[in-house]
């Protein structure tokens, strides 16, 4: 049988971290989503460039160049400013917080074009009917689009969300202990590089299989009381 | 900001693109030569085909690159002896062969299943059509189903060509001096860690959109009689009493 030689229960807690840190980046990517969803769709000249621009941009450069310019570059950036203004500032990035920023940051680009597409699909009749009954423009994003957004929304976050897991892999490199990082350390130690990174790609796999069945399920959930033709 | 420094690497940098360019595209290629078989057997009715190639697509797609590149970079040496017995290790001790290795068989998984896709969506009756003709076997695949499901691949796998593109910054990890490799043993020397992954990052950036201008132009020409905007005029101007109706 395999001999993990006691490491197993380092890569049981390398999971939970990867498994945190997808879950946080991902909330932080739904909201950047319609935040940016919303400055894209705004009337405001302005919103709507500065929402094209953060779009056209994260998604025309590496995720890993982006985690090293962020974790890396954004403490020098905020380090130099702040000595050229007279201050002297240490700052050190929390890597968890800091892999959780980079992480929704970036998926907040890709998560901002799901939701375009799907605020654009909520049909425009439903927002005139509830103009005409005498709702404010946020009381209509509140009860008309924010609970119907999901079901046009879910398969493209589902994807959002398979990138995403994977690219946790990537915030190894700025040495938080996740998945990636533990099987790394296993190996160092153990001198079984394979055993140990096909155990690690196989508890991927299994995020991912697990992943299909609960879209499968808040599919069924957003889709509830809608008639299929 | 240190301008001049950024200046003063670019040559560099250029060189780092130089290898990013030349593993994304010997990648793509293999990865296509892996993709059509694997989609092929993917589809085709005998398990003992389909079920290697379902294997191997879920596999490759399902776990991060990274791993991938690890588990072949790092776990090769696991298996030396064989590999040495096979005469196979000096190639798995090669940084650069693990990681075009890692790509292909990565963006094979991913390609396969977009052709997989394309392939079932070539519209029936264009099947029928060349049976009818007395085509069959690979004379149909070869004339008729690959030919179309290519087109209608096309803007996926433009997709897919330039993650792909974009992915092959982590062979940095392994070693390799891409563009990535570079930007970060620059910044490891100079400490100017802002600039130089800013204009690593433009570089990168320019490429991203020229790659999808260059398959926005192939999608014109490929799929040139199928643009909605000139169907629709060639139907109007052929029916005038259409142009009122409402849509």
């Amino acid at each position: 049988m395999l001999d993990l030689q006691g490491y197993g229960w380092m890569l049981f807690e390398g999971l939970q971290v990867t498994l945190m840190v997808g879950l946080c980046s991902l909330a932080l990517a739904i909201c950047l989503g319609i935040l940016g969803a919303g400055a894209k769709l705004s009337g405001n000249r302005l919103l709507r460039m500065g929402a094209n621009v953060y779009t056209t941009v994260i998604r025309g450069i590496p995720e890993l160049l982006l985690i090293l310019l962020i974790f890396y570059g954004t403490p020098t950036l905020i380090q130099n400013l702040a000595g050229e203004l007279g201050y002297d500032l240490r700052l050190d990035f929390n890597p968890f917080l800091a892999g959780v920023m980079t992480l929704g940051f970036i998926y907040g680009a890709f998560a901002t074009e799901v939701f375009r597409g799907a605020f654009q699909s909520i049909p425009k009749g439903q927002i005139e009917a509830a103009q005409a009954c005498g709702m404010h423009r946020r009381l209509i994003f509140r009860r008309i689009i924010l609970p119907q957004v999901w079901r046009f929304a879910l398969p493209g976050l589902g994807n959002v969300w398979m990138v995403l897991i994977k690219a946790t892999a990537l915030i190894s490199v700025i040495q938080l202990e996740e998945l990636m990082r533990t099987a790394s350390i296993a190996m160092g130690a153990t001198r079984l590089p394979f055993t140990f990174f096909f155990i690690a790609s196989l508890l991927y796999l299994a995020i991912t299989l697990a992943s299909v069945l609960i879209q499968q399920r808040l599919e069924v959930w957003a889709n509830r009381g809608i008639r299929r033709a | 900001m240190n301008l001049q420094l950024v200046v003063d690497s670019l040559p560099q940098l250029l060189d780092g693109l130089g290898l990013t360019l030349q593993i994304t595209i010997l990648s793509i290629f293999l990865g296509l030569v892996v993709a059509v078989p694997a989609a092929l057997m993917r589809l085709s009715p005998n398990p003992l085909l389909r079920w290697p190639a379902h294997g191997y697509i879920f596999y490759f797609r399902g776990t991060p690159l990274l791993v991938q590149l690890f588990l072949i970079y790092y776990g090769g040496g696991q298996f030396r002896e064989e590999l040495d017995a096979l005469g196979l290790w000096t190639y798995f001790r090669e940084a650069y062969f693990c990681a075009v290795l890692t790509l292909t068989l990565n963006t094979g998984a991913y390609t396969a299943e977009i052709l997989r896709g394309s392939i079932q969506a070539v519209p029936h009756g264009e099947v029928e059509a060349a049976r009818a003709c007395g085509m069959s076997g690979w004379l149909l695949y070869r004339r008729i189903i690959l030919p179309k499901a290519f087109r209608l691949a096309l803007p996926a796998y433009s997709n897919e060509v330039i993650f792909l593109f974009q992915a092959t910054s982590l062979v940095s990890i392994i070693t390799l001096l891409d563009l990535t490799g570079v930007a970060r043993s620059i910044v490891a020397r100079t400490f100017a860690v802002y600039e130089i992954y800013i204009a690593a990052g433009l570089i990168y950036l320019a490429c991203s959109y020229g790659i999808l201008f260059v398959f926005k132009r192939m999608e014109k020409r490929l799929m040139a009689h199928l643009r909605p905007e000139e169907r629709r005029q060639a139907q109007k101007a052929a029916d005038p009493a259409q142009e009122n109706l409402p849509v």
